[in-house]
């Protein structure tokens, strides 16, 4: 069964025309990802699905039912922020429970959905606080219960890790992969993270200036990108791009080789120029000038190698990707 | 804490500055408390003197309260006062609240429509206000000081709060929505409360204009029985002899409630402060 469906999907704001034609299936219990750069949508693309702006045009069906007009709070979803919105004058319990009483759910399934969410998130001892007494990972998760406590058929996140440091991401990173495998419910989570997005999706969806450019698989969008965009979008280090005579072929074509696949080869074709080095101790970066295009190379372990040496590279044929003058994939 | 507010040079002299303006605005309130506690010679002969066993006299005070309807006049303004300010900060609030909320056609006119209000006195319409008053038997009662008063004070209110309501995080009420409240529940559960400092200082200064207004009182309630406390003061104010005790003690009497309006409102403010943090 399908938990949402969007079928050509349009949003203006005025003469702003945000969303473009969007075609997505969600499956249920899938976990979706959307990515994209800055201001391409994400958010309101989100916003709609969430019923907190009416698209212009097309179709959002919740479940079977369309839900164009439907009430936010009557769609079955639930939302964390960016900026955790939580209520500054209430305490945690009451956060949480704000949405339950709104439904007038019996005060038993309240206390017992309060003790369930606060057991999985590790909130038993902070239900008395309130929002500004507690930590940036600590009102994370506070968000997230009060969206679990709804027992929602869809999760909506926007963006809820950006405020997080490094390591706290990470953690929670993982704590919400947890929450899906337990939940079994559909969640669609946004995010311009490319980690995040690899680490978490059963599928993309990649966005570009309000449309849909690729959807897929982690993996499928990895190894079979269908432009330029998702080949450049999808991977750390990002995947070189180089003019095809560059690279010994013929053509006005320009050729895509991943950081990883670029080899340092005693005898290999390609004569490169390093400018810089970074060692991260398990990987080794190199940032080295291609006939005049930078190109990164990504070593596996450590490698000695010096700015201002030499190095030759060999890219295997199977390994590279083309695309044609407007980005599109051509083999 | 900041720097310059934990270094004990600054302190020293912020605090400095702090309680010589403290000194010369309490001076005046201080004259009119000592010497309406003294006989009227001793008010002349030494102003600034504090009272003492020679020139102690509570005349002032048996003669403002012998005045008969002294504490009638002191409810009215009172209820006037309060009714005002409640109006003042429900209306404009609700005004501010979907003006900063809803995109909808003649938003930003309809904004400053209302706040034209600002810079006309609404005193230039006495006399079109008394008519309207006279036509619709509001003259000489509660509601005509009210009406004027709410109508006087929603523009700058609604200026205010606008620009605070805009500050509450989209955010939030947009989880409020998806967590099911209604836009009347957004706004009296989630906004109100998070503007509540500046609600607090609309409040102050609008409570302090209408407590002593002389002008629409005299004009559109002068009657005995909705006399307020300014107004029913002037009785002490002759045009040859003026019973400075009186007006003193009545004076001192009108400080009391303004008083405890103003220490309530600011308890809010601070209140409002220290528990706005909302990231
Ligand atoms: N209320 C609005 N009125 C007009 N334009 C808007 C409005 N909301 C969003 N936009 C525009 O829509 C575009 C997409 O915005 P959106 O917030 O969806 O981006 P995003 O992909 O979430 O970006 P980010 O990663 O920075 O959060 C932006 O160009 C933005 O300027
Ligand atoms: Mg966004």
């Amino acid at each position: 069964m399908t938990a949402l469906t969007l079928k050509n999907v349009n949003k203006s704001f005025g003469d702003v025309h945000v969303l473009k034609d969007i075609n997505i299936d969600i499956e249920d219990g899938e976990f979706v990802v959307f990515v994209g750069p800055s201001g391409c949508g994400k958010s309101t693309l989100l916003r709609v699905i969430a019923g907190l702006e009416d698209a212009s045009s097309g179709e959002v069906r919740i479940g079977d039912d369309l839900v164009n007009t439907t009430p936010p709070s009557k769609r079955g979803i639930a939302m964390v922020f960016q900026s955790y919105a939580l209520y500054p004058h209430l305490n945690v319990r009451k956060n949480m429970t704000l949405a339950l009483k709104q439904e007038k759910q019996p005060k038993t399934v309240i206390d017992e959905r309060v003790a369930e969410a606060s057991r999985m998130l590790d909130l038993e001892g902070y239900l008395d606080r309130y929002p500004s007494e507690l930590s940036g990972g600590q009102r994370q998760r506070v968000a997230i219960g009060r969206a679990i406590v709804r027992h929602p058929k869809l999760f909506l996140f926007d963006e809820p890790l950006s405020n997080l440091d490094a390591a706290l991401r990470m953690n929670t990173r993982i704590e919400i992969a947890n929450l899906h495998a337990q939940l079994s419910a559909s969640m669609i989570y946004v995010t311009h993270d490319q980690t995040e997005a690899m680490t978490l999706a059963d599928k993309i969806v990649v966005l570009r200036d309000g449309r849909v450019e690729q959807v897929g698989s982690p993996m499928e969008l990895y190894n079979n990108p269908a432009n330029q965009f998702v080949a450049g979008f999808l991977g750390s280090p990002a995947m070189n791009f180089l003019p095809a005579d560059q690279v010994g072929e013929s053509g006005d074509h320009i050729v895509g080789i991943r950081p990883e696949d670029l080899v340092v080869e005693g005898d290999g074709p390609l004569q490169a120029q390093v400018r810089h080095v970074e060692e991260l101790g398990g990987d080794t970066n190199i940032v080295a000038d291609l006939s005049g295009t930078s190109v990164t190379i990504r070593q596996f372990g450590q490698f000695a190698v010096r700015p201002g040496e030499t190095v030759s590279l060999a890219a295997p044929e199977s390994r590279r990707y083309r695309f044609d003058g407007a980005g599109q994939r051509i083999g | 804490m900041n720097k310059a507010r934990s270094n004990p040079l600054n302190a020293a002299a912020m605090h400095a500055a702090l309680i010589l303006y403290t000194l010369i605005a309490l001076f005046p309130v201080f004259v009119i408390l000592i010497n309406s506690f003294k006989t009227r010679k001793a008010i002349f002969r030494e102003p600034l003197a504090l009272p003492n066993a020679d020139s102690f006299s509570l005349i002032g005070y048996e003669t403002v309260l012998k005045q008969g309807d002294f504490f009638l006049y002191f409810q009215n303004s009172f209820i006037v006062t309060v009714a005002s300010l409640f109006f003042i900060l429900l209306f404009g609030a609700m005004a501010a609240f979907a003006l900063s909320e809803y995109r909808f056609k003649g938003n930003t006119l309809m904004g400053l429509y209302l706040a034209l209000g600002i810079m006309i006195p609404i005193r230039i319409g006495t006399v079109a206000i008394l008519e309207m008053m006279v036509a619709t038997g509001l003259v000489n009662t509660l509601w005509a000081l009210i009406l004027v008063y709410t109508a006087q004070g929603l523009p700058l209110a609604v200026f205010i709060l606008s620009e605070f309501m805009r500050g509450v995080s989209d955010d939030l009420k947009n989880a409020g929505r998806i967590d099911g409240l209604s836009e009347y529940a957004i706004f009296f559960k989630l906004a109100l409360p998070l503007v509540r400092p500046a609600m607090a200082t609309v409040a102050v200064f609008n409570m302090i204009p209408i407590w002593n207004d002389l002008w629409f009182p005299l004009i559109l309630a002068p009657a005995e029985e909705v006399k307020t406390l300014t107004l029913g003061s002037q009785v002490f104010i002759g045009q040859f002899v003026t019973n400075w005790n009186a007006v003193l003690s009545a004076l001192s009497m009108a400080i009391i409630p303004v008083l405890i309006l103003y220490v309530i409102f600011s308890r809010q403010l601070i209140r409002g402060i220290t528990s706005g943090a909302v990231k």
